[in-house]
This record gives structure tokens, C-alpha cells and sequence, in this order.
């Protein structure tokens, strides 16, 4: 099932859990909004390299990188993941960067 | 000469040389596969250990056993894989390859989750996925008198992604039969969000825990144990006490596939569903549990994987393109105490659904529903893959998923 909503002004296709449909109609100024969305309030530069390298690393795999692989990749901490996205950091990283819900991978 | 070497002489690894071999001309072809040890371990049989209903004489045979005439068989630490070369380093020795086939699968890391190691490792704190393990859970289950028995994964993938599912079913199963269930908490904490995946079995899975009153704990990603508080601790800091922890550690291949470059964060091999190649290493290949190809780990998955994989290494040695892309069909019994058992079966675009699962001579099996015929299914399965996925001959099954007896959501 999928609707649609306006997000920082811009028209766009969601499925039912909130996730943009299509990655490709995602713009940095969305992050804030959806950012919000999910109780972040503030977006920083830590946020931001997590969310750009989400988006590079989607775009090259096809595929929304795991807690795992985001660590090994830019060398973040899994803990700190946990303070930039409370609770469920692989669901709202994902969600904040216009990329898939990460597959679970079962 | 051409040299084939296979490393791995697991499920994947022994399949694939029994597969081949009759395929590639012996004047022409050298098959070499290598292991580190001299026993195989049936790893589905591990599950019952714990319980008293296997024993490990249960679960083990010699690998030459399974490997073919006109196989050469090495048992030694396969140390290192230089592609640009075409080399391994198997205990110190230089076998050079024109193919290679990378089957040494994903076992568990205690060591990666802090505090798993300490003291209290096969004390209070356990896993089931070796035969050590196996065998000293059973010894500490045998001693217990009843508490709080916590069922924890560590990490995602790990292999037969239903295996602890299966295990809180029966711990609830054999607390009941040695009349402590009332003594006793059984919690499931997983970094899923439900019980499994993918929505409908999640659902009914998820239904079975409610109805066996099995706590469940989703979105649980362990950061470590702490093994004087007797807790596990969450990165997002909540705890669960335990009496009795049962880990499926974090998964990882072996770790010559990291320093070879081939592998992942997990030194698991992503290939291609096709050719099963990583990219860019059109003479390298990766099957079982070893690679990465996004469905299930599991002997189920590594079997309908071989059919198309030998095929298309077959055609790519006569220089012709691939044929067939593999669907990503997994088939498992999920075994649920009371000698009863649920049986899944899905693919890459097909979830798991209820209905009829047609088995000629054998079946029908129910899908997604508890039943004695599923429990013979899953006890069959040791016969199964001793006499017919080792030898690398096919089930009366087709390799595809069908759609034939699931009914739609
Ligand atoms: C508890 C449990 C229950 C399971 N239940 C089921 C089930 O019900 N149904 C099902 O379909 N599947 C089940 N599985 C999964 C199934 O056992 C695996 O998917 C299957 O064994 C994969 O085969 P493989 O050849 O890829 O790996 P393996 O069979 O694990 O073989 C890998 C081989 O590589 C060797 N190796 C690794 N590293 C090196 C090295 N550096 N040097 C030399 N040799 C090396 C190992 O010794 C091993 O022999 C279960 C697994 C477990 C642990």
C-alpha cells in the first residue's frame, strides 16, 4: 500500500511504514522534515555523514548497508549510531535518507 | 590440465565435487578440495543435542566418506587466497588454480560480543551452534532445576535463520516434560522487529511464542554480557536478566576471505545469482554459506543453489553465457516441541504462505501449520542429506519454488 505526502514542500510517493518509495526523488532538504518525523530535532554533521554515506553506499549496492557495515565502512561507533538515532537506528537512518527499510536479511 | 580447486569440504563444497566431477573429463581436469578437519558435522542434528533427542555420534561421519573417486581430498588450514596470482596457501603449501570454488561457509564468533567469552562461557552462558557447544549445554541442561532461560542473536545473517526459534519451542517442550515449566521464563531476543522476517510468517511464528508463552524481545541488538550481573545489554540500554543464556554469536566466514579481499563486513562473499562470481573474479565462485546472494543460509538454500550453480559453471568453462538466475528458494521444517513441526518454503519475491507443500511419494506437507508429518519431514531430513544432497544428487523436487498448493495471503 502506498500514498502519497508532502514532505518540505516537495510531493512524494510513501509506502505504508513512511518510506519514500523512490530514492531517486530525495532531496537534502527532506532530511530535516523526516528527520523530525522520527523525533530527531536537529540534524548535525555527524547525522549528515551518516546519511550521505547511507545514499553513496544504496546508490553503489543497490541495497541499504546494515549497523554493521555503516561501522566498518566509516568507521563510526555502533554506540554512537545509537545516539544519533535513538531506539531503532537502522530504521530511521533509512528513513531519514530516502532509502529502503534495511532488509532484516534472513 | 585444468585445475579446479573447492575449498570446503562442507554441505556446498562436497555437493559441488560430486556434481562436477562426472561432468569434467579426468584427462582433462584435476579436482582438489580442502578442508581442516577429517569430520563431518550434520549441523541441523546440533539443534536436538541440547535436548538429550541426538547424541553427537548422531551427527558425525568421515568427509572422504562423500568425496568422490577422482577427487584429490587435503586436509589442512586453508591460510590465504591471492586471486591476482591464482594461488592458495593451504598450511603453507602453494596450490595454484584455474577456478576456484569458495565453500567454507559462516560459523559462529563468540569473541565478537564482549563479555561472551569470559568465565561464565559454557557455564551460564552457551551457544549450539558447534558440537562443543552442543554437547555442554546438554550437560547443563541436564542440570538444571528451572530459572530464567534467555535464547539471545547477536547479529544478522546467521545461518538457518530459524534454528533458535526452534530452540526456544523446544526448551518450552522439554521444560514441560520434565515438569519445571512452571519454574521457568523462556525469552527470545532478537534484533528483528517480530519473530522472523518476512510479515506472515513473522505473524504466525510470532502467535506460536504467545501461545507457548514465550517472552519475545524485538529490536534487541546485543552491544555485550555482562556476566556478574547475569544480564545482556542492549546498545540502546536495556537489559535482560538470565539465569541461563543461549547465544547465536555473530556469524562470519573464514577469515582468509577477508585478507583476500573476496568478502564482506562479515567475510561473506556477495555474488552474482547467476554465475555465483564476485564481481570482477569470473574464475572465482562462491556457494553455501560462504556467499552472500541475500536469502537464507541454510543446506536447504546451498542445495536448490548447486542445481543452478553447476549448470552455469558447466556452461562458462565451454565460454557460454549463464542460462538460469537462481530464485533464492529456501525450504525449511521449523521443529516446535510435541513431536510436532511447521514447515516454511519462499524465494526472493514469495513470502512464506500457508497451504499444501506437494512432496511426490512423500507428502503432501502442511505449510505454516503444526503437524506430525512436518516432524517426520524434519527427522527425514538427516537421511536426506547423508544419502541425497552430500551425494549431490536432486530431491523430487525442482530447484524453483512453486507456487502450486500456497494459498495468497
Ligand atoms: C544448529 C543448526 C541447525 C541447522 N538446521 C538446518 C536445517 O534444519 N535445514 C537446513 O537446510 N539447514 C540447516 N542448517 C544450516 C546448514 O547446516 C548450513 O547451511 C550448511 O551446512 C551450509 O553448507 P556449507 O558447505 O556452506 O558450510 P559448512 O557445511 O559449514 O562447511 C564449511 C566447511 O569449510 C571448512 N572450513 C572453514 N574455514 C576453513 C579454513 N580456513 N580452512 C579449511 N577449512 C575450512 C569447515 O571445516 C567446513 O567443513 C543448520 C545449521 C545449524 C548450525
Amino acid at each position: 500500500m502506498t500514498s502519497t505526502a508532502v514532505i518540505a514542500g516537495h510531493e512524494v510517493t510513501i509506502d505504508d511504514e513512511g518510506f519514500i518509495t523512490d530514492p531517486s526523488v530525495w532531496t537534502d532538504d527532506m532530511a530535516a522534515a523526516l528527520a523530525k518525523n522520527v523525533g530527531i530535532d536537529e540534524l548535525t554533521p555527524d547525522h549528515w555523514t551518516v546519511i550521505r554515506h547511507l545514499r553513496e553506499d544504496f546508490a553503489a549496492q543497490g541495497e541499504t548497508p546494515t549497523l554493521r557495515r555503516i561501522t566498518s565502512n566509516i568507521g563510526i561507533e555502533t554506540k554512537r549510531l545509537f545516539e544519533l538515532f535513538p531506539k531503532k537506528p537502522g530504521k530511521k537512518m533509512a528513513y531519514i535518507a530516502g532509502v529502503p527499510k534495511p532488509r532484516g536479511c534472513i | 590440465m585444468k585445475k579446479l580447486v573447492v575449498l570446503g569440504a562442507g554441505l556446498a563444497g562436497t555437493m559441488a565435487v560430486n556434481r562436477l566431477r562426472p561432468h569434467l573429463d579426468s584427462d582433462d581436469w584435476d579436482i582438489v578440495i580442502v578442508d581442516q578437519d577429517e569430520t563431518h558435522i550434520y549441523q541441523p542434528g546440533l539443534l536436538f543435542i541440547p535436548f538429550g533427542m541426538y547424541r553427537p555420534d548422531d551427527v558425525i561421519r568421515r568427509r572422504r566418506e562423500f568425496i568422490p573417486p577422482g577427487v584429490q581430498m587435503i586436509t589442512a588450514p586453508i591460510e590465504a587466497v591471492d586471486t591476482d596470482a591464482q594461488k592458495v596457501l593451504v598450511n603453507g603449501h602453494t596450490l595454484e588454480y584455474d577456478y576456484l570454488i569458495v565453500a567454507t561457509g559462516t560459523s559462529p564468533r563468540p569473541e565478537q560480543t564482549p563479555g561472551l567469552l569470559g568465565d561464565a562461557w559454557r557455564d551460564t552462558v552457551h551457544d549450539f551452534y558447534t558440537l562443543e557447544g552442543a554437547t555442554a549445554l546438554a550437560d547443563r541442561l541436564d542440570r538444571w532445576d528451572g530459572g530464567r532461560i534467555v535464547v539471545d542473536v547477536m547479529e544478522l545473517p546467521f545461518k538457518c535463520p530459524v534454528a533458535p526459534l526452534e530452540f526456544v519451542f523446544l526448551t518450552d517442550w522439554w521444560l514441560q516434560e520434565r515438569g519445571m515449566r512452571d519454574r521457568a521464563e523462556v525469552i527470545y531476543a532478537t534484533p528483528l522487529s517480530g519473530a522472523f522476517t518476512k510479515p506472515v510468517s513473522s505473524r504466525r511464528l510470532g502467535h506460536l511464542l504467545d501461545e507457548k508463552k514465550i517472552g519475545l524481545e524485538a529490536d534487541f541488538y546485543t552491544e555485550r554480557v555482562d556476566t556478574e550481573k547475569n544480564v545482556v545489554v542492549s546498545y540502546d540500554e536495556r537489559e535482560i536478566p538470565y539465569d541461563l543464556l543461549v547465544t547465536i554469536p555473530v556469524n562470519m566466514g573464514a577469515d582468509f576471505v577477508k585478507n583476500s579481499g573476496l568478502g564482506d563486513e562479515l567475510n561473506h562473499i556477495v555474488v552474482d545469482r547467476r554465475t555465483f562470481s564476485p564481481e570482477g573474479h569470473p574464475n572465482v565462485f562462491a556457494i553455501g554459506d560462504a556467499a552472500e546472494l541475500g536469502t537464507s543460509k541454510a543446506g536447504s538454500v546451498a542445495h536448490f543453489a548447486s542445481e543452478v550453480f553447476t549448470a552455469n559453471f558447466l556452461r562458462g568453462i565451454r565460454g557460454l553465457p549463464p542460462l538460469e538466475e537462481f530464485d533464492g528458494h529456501a525450504n525449511c521444517f521449523i521443529e516446535s516441541g510435541f513431536g510436532k513441526a511447521m514447515l516454511i518454503d519462499f524465494n526472493y519475491t514469495t513470502e512464506p504462505l500457508p497451504g499444501k507443500f506437494p512432496l511426490p511419494g512423500i507428502g503432501p506437507f502442511t505449510l505454516l501449520e503444526e503437524t506430525e508429518m512436518n516432524h517426520w519431514g524434519k527427522l527425514m531430513f538427516r537421511w536426506t542429506y547423508w544419502n541425497v544432497l552430500l551425494r549431490g544428487k536432486d530431491l523430487p523436487l525442482p530447484s524453483r519454488m512453486l507456487l502450486a498448493g500456497k494459498e495468497s495471503s
